[in-house]
Formats: structure tokens, sequence, C-alpha cells
């Protein structure tokens, strides 16, 4: 899913991060979000809804919406496409309104 | 608490033109930005833009966000605050602000709302299926990051950011398989439509999404024909199967930081949403509350950008004197009136003539 | 109708062409920005003052196909990607056409690619005579294609690719 040659863009990937995705090791790079990083190892859920608990991917990806909302490092309702991603992230999909331990 | 002169709220080309042109007149200027990054939407447009020269037509949106990040470094008298969230404006012309756990309270003489705009949504079964995302979300996630949103998308709406995407997306190397427009033509520029269509891509106009399906994710459209009441006609329904579908059915002022600090504010439709009322000087019924771009009336970046720079220099002169003032003021005003020439601009003059107000401060 | 459909009509692109007697004189830019819109980087790149805007902004661009000497800079500066040059071929059967190209790969001279017309029909398969893509045209190369008189009014763009030859 990622763009390897662009017409216009150069796109910088000289750094390999490696996260955990709800138990699954995955690899993003550095500089990129959690979420385009999920996308780009296809993966679209992102998440369920509270009540009727139906599949959530993200929606506006400029961190107004809310719908990207993950669990990050144990911290619920992390809007995961304006954050970026970190070595060692420990990533979960949410499917409440999020506790805080 | 730290006071300036003026603080302004969001560093896309609104917030960018005004701190620049406020602090070059000798004001101390503080620009927040929610973002890690200064150039807002700025970083993801590709293309080259329209318009003349003052406004860099021709060159790519991304160049224009390194221009003026350049031009704002440049200056003596600014700090800029990145990861930084604005809370609330109080009366006292005192703006809370949150930087990651921090909570940072600053006094200013005035205070810039340039927050830009959000995306709409469009109500059909399903719409909640992740594969369906703004339009502006794809041009993130494929010319930001680099990642493609899947295999293939259908477009929703034919207005410029529509068009524009679709555009990028081909170059992305995504397959567009329809761009879906509900009335009955082209609402962005025809030179864009022009482009995607010699590249096979069809316009469908009077055409909508009557419902979408997959099983966590989307598989398929139903997209039908609309009559002049914009209701789908029953026996019309087409198949696509795509997995990404892209809504780009307009956009809303994110005003809502305006209304909490007391600004009057009505609904007009062709800006797009809740707006401030303003005067000449884009000051809203609050006294030294201004507001620029996107958030007072959805337009292009290019005029979002020279309402930054016709507040950032109304400032200066208010709280300075600038020595050529009106010759300066001119040139900018008639820079917008150049680029709200011609049909769309038509219809968003007629937008801001419902909230111009000659003197609600007199 | 262009605005309901996004391609301009045959019958209109025809008129609007450039006249064949000027092409025996040189190539010419074909301008097909058919909307009233503000945007002037045409005649501002124009090195040769053969474009002009009379009045306000929105007008649209009236070539001036006496100055026109089909250079092509303002091919690659429309952000419309909505100009092109035609031009005489060796060969009198086939005329040359400079679009604006903004894909990848980029073809190389001497490739075979598919023609597209205005609807993006494929009209055949054509040869690539020069490719330009220098640090002044930002991205926007310029292809120069080898077209048969009989697509003169359909042509509009290549598509690179696996149907290649």
């Amino acid at each position: 899913m990622r763009i390897s040659s662009h017409p216009i863009l150069k796109f910088n990937r000289d750094k390999e991060l490696s996260f955990i995705f709800d138990g699954r090791k995955l690899v993003g790079y550095e500089g990129e979000t959690i979420a385009a990083a999920l996308h780009a190892n296809n993966i679209k859920v992102l998440g369920h809804s509270s009540v009727k608990h139906r599949p959530r991917g993200f929606y506006c990806a400029i961190g107004n919406c809310t719908s990207c909302n993950m669990i990050v490092n144990d911290e619920p309702n992390v809007r995961t496409c304006i954050t970026l991603l970190e070595d060692g992230m420990v990533v979960k999909t949410q499917s409440n309104k999020g506790e805080l331990k | 608490m730290k006071h300036y002169d003026v603080v302004v709220v969001g560093a896309g080309p609104a917030g960018m033109a005004c701190a620049i042109n406020a602090t070059k007149h000798g004001l101390t200027v503080l620009l927040v930005e929610r973002d890690d990054f200064l150039g807002g939407q700025l970083i993801k447009q590709t293309h080259m833009f329209f318009g003349s020269e003052k406004q860099y037509a021709k060159t790519r949106g991304i160049d224009i966000a390194t221009i003026l990040k350049k031009e704002l470094l440049k200056q003596d008298h600014v700090d800029i605050m990145l990861d930084t969230s604005a809370l609330a404006i109080y009366d006292d012309k005192v703006i809370t602000l949150l930087n990651h756990h921090d909570y940072i309270k600053v006094k200013a003489n005035a205070i810039v709302v340039a927050t830009g705009a959000s995306e709409k949504v469009l109500a059909f079964p399903n719409n909640d299926l992740p594969g369906i995302y703004g339009a502006g979300a794809v041009q993130t996630l494929m010319n930001v990051h680099g990642v493609k949103p899947g295999k293939s998308v259908v477009m929703v709406g034919a207005g410029n950011i529509g068009l524009i995407v679709s555009y990028q997306l081909l170059q992305a190397g995504v397959d567009v398989k329809a761009v879906v427009e509900a009335s009955d033509s082209i609402g962005g520029y025809l030179v864009h439509a022009q482009k995607l269509r010699r590249l096979g891509v069809p316009i469908l106009t009077n055409h909508s999404v009557k419902e979408a399906h997959g099983a966590t994710a989307l598989e398929e459209l139903i997209i039908w024909k609309l009559d002049e009441n914009f209701s789908g006609i029953a026996g019309t329904e087409k198949r696509i199967e795509t997995d990404t579908c892209c809504l780009s059915v307009g956009l809303k002022p994110s005003s809502e930081m305006l209304r909490q600090a007391g600004a009057e504010m009505t609904y007009v439709r062709s800006l797009g949403g809740y707006v401030p009322y303003i005067n000449q000087n884009h000051e809203t019924t609050v006294n030294n509350l201004f507001v620029c771009g996107d958030v007072s009336g959805i337009e292009e970046a290019s005029s979002a950008m020279v309402e930054g720079f016709i507040v950032g220099l109304t400032l200066a002169n208010r709280f300075k004197n600038v020595p050529n003032f009106s010759v300066l003021m001119t040139d900018l005003k008639t820079q917008l009136k150049d680029l709200r020439a011609g049909e769309t601009g038509e219809h968003i003059m007629k937008g801001i003539k419902q909230i111009m107000r000659g003197d609600h401060h007199a | 109708m262009l605005k309901k459909t996004g391609y301009q009509e045959k019958e209109i692109v025809k008129k609007e062409f450039p006249p064949l007697k000027h092409l025996k004189k040189g190539p010419k830019a074909f301008i097909e920005c058919y909307q009233k819109i503000p945007c002037n980087p045409c005649t501002t790149s124009c090195p040769h003052d053969a474009i002009t805007i009379k009045g306000d902004i929105i007008n649209r661009p009236k070539l001036d196909l006496a100055k026109c000497v089909g250079c092509g800079i303002c091919v690659y500066n429309c952000p419309g990607l909505a100009i092109m040059v035609v031009g005489q071929a060796d060969n009198p059967d086939y005329k040359t056409f400079d679009i604006p190209y903004e894909f990848y790969p980029l073809p190389n001279k001497g490739d075979r690619v598919l023609g597209l017309n205005r609807k993006g029909e494929e009209l055949g398969m054509f040869t690539v005579l020069r490719v330009l893509n220098n640090k002044r045209q930002d991205k926007t190369a310029l292809v120069r294609v080898k077209v048969p008189n009989e697509f003169l009014y359909d042509f509009a763009t290549i598509k690179v690719g696996e149907d290649n030859e």
C-alpha cells in the first residue's frame, strides 16, 4: 500500500520502526503517523464503536473527528491520525469509551 | 504570564501570512499550531496553484508552504509553538494553550483565529465503514505519508478538492473508478475536470451514493441517479466494486472557538457553516478578535493567505504606525477582489455580504 | 457539454484549434481554457508576449498566433495543464503534440505509447519523439508525441504503462 515512485514527491523512509498492533509485530517508518503506518500494513479497522460495535477507521486524518482513536501504550483515545509512530509502541484497537488506569 | 501584541491560532496559509505581516511591521507575535509542522493543509497540495504571481500562482502548494515558512523564520519578533492546541479565549484577551500535558496562559492585545475548516460527511447507509474517508484525509495519507488508501477509489463530489484529489490519486497509482456529483454540473474548475476525463475517469453528474456494503471495511458502493429534487431514482442503481470511497462534499469552518469567545455568529450556506460577523478589517464583533482564512468562510488557500496578510497589516497599523499602509492595503484588497472574480467568487461574495457589517465597533 | 461531462466537444475543439495555415509557419500553442477563472501564469510566463488576458484576471487568455513560436514554456506553467503545442512532423501525414505529463514513469524517446482523446478513449499507439523534464519545469514534463493527422482534433494525452509495446 506504499507509493514506491511518485512524479512530484519523494518520501523519506530512512529509519524503520517496529511496533506492536494487537499482538502482531509490524514495521513502519519514522515521520509517519500511527494510522498511516497501520494503513500501509493494510489495516483499516482501528477500533469499534462503543455501543453498536461497528468497525471504525480514520475519517479526517487531521485530528478533527476522533474516528481513529486507539489505545497507545495503555493510553486510550489517542488520535492515531496525528500521533507519530515511535519505535516499540504498543497499539491496540479500542472498542469502548476508554478507561484511564 | 507572557504578553504579546498578537496571538495567532493556526499556522496554515492564513495564520502564517498574518504572523508574517504583523511581525514584519514591528509587532510581537505568538503563532500557535496544534500540529507539529507549519503550513496547515498546504503541505499536501502537490498541484500548481491558480491566481497571479503575487499569490505564488503556478507554484505547487507544498512549495508555497516552504516559501511562507522561510519568510516567517526570518522575522525577529515571532515565537512559534507547535504541538500546541488553543483551548479558550477570555474577555481580557487571555488565551489558554495546551502543549502536550502543559497548560499555559498567554495574554495578547489582539487574537487572530485562523483555525481553518474540517471536512463534511454525506449521509447514506454504512457511511461509517472503514475505507470511506474524507478526500482531504486521503490526500494527507498519500501525499504526506506516501501510503495509498486502497486499490481503487470512487470520489464523491466534483468540486475542486474532489477533482484535484482524484488526479493526485491517479498520480499515486490508484485507479479512480468514477467521480460522482449530485448537482447537474461540475463545481470545480473545468481544467481540473478535463485533466481527469482525458485519462478516462468518468464524471457522473446528477448521481450520488445510495449505500455502501462491506463486512469490516468497504467492498462495494451502490450509486444511483438523482432527480431534480436530489432524490435517488429507483431502478438506476449501479454497483461499483471498490475498497475506497472519498467524500468531497464540502468543508465546514472550524469556528467553535469564536463562538466560545463571544463573537456573534450566523449560518451562511455559501460560506460552509457558522461564521462570525466581521467588518472590513476582518474583526469580529468582539473588539480585537480577528479572523482570516477558511474559518470565516470556505475559499481557496490563495485567498486565505491574502486575508492573512490583510489582518496582519491591519493589526500592525492599529498598534504601530505603518508608513505606507494605504498603498499596501489597497494592493492586498485588489488581490482579494481579483481572486473572488468569476462564478465561484460571486457565490462567495454573496455569503460575505451576509456577514459584513460596516461599523460594529464604531 | 463540458460543464456536465468534463470534456470539450470536437466541434468546439475544431473551432478553437490553431488554423492549419499558421501551423505551416511553425508550432503553435493551443490553449484549452474555456472557463473564466482567476489565473494568469500563461501570460506572465510567455517570453514572446503572445498570450494576453484583457482586463480582469478572470478573462480567458488570448493567443497571438503571429507571436507564438511554440516554445512550450506556457505548457508546463499552466496550473490547469490546459495547454499543448501543435507542430508539423517530418512526415506530412502526422503532427507533433507537446503535452504536459505528470506521471511516473516518464516515457522515453522512441517509446510507443497509448494515445487518448478528450474522453479518455483509446486512439492507438503513437511514438514519443522527445521528453523534456528540466529543473525549470518543476516536475511537469513536456512529452512530444507523433500523432496521425486523422486524430488532430481528438488527441489529448497519453498513457504510459502495461499497454505499451
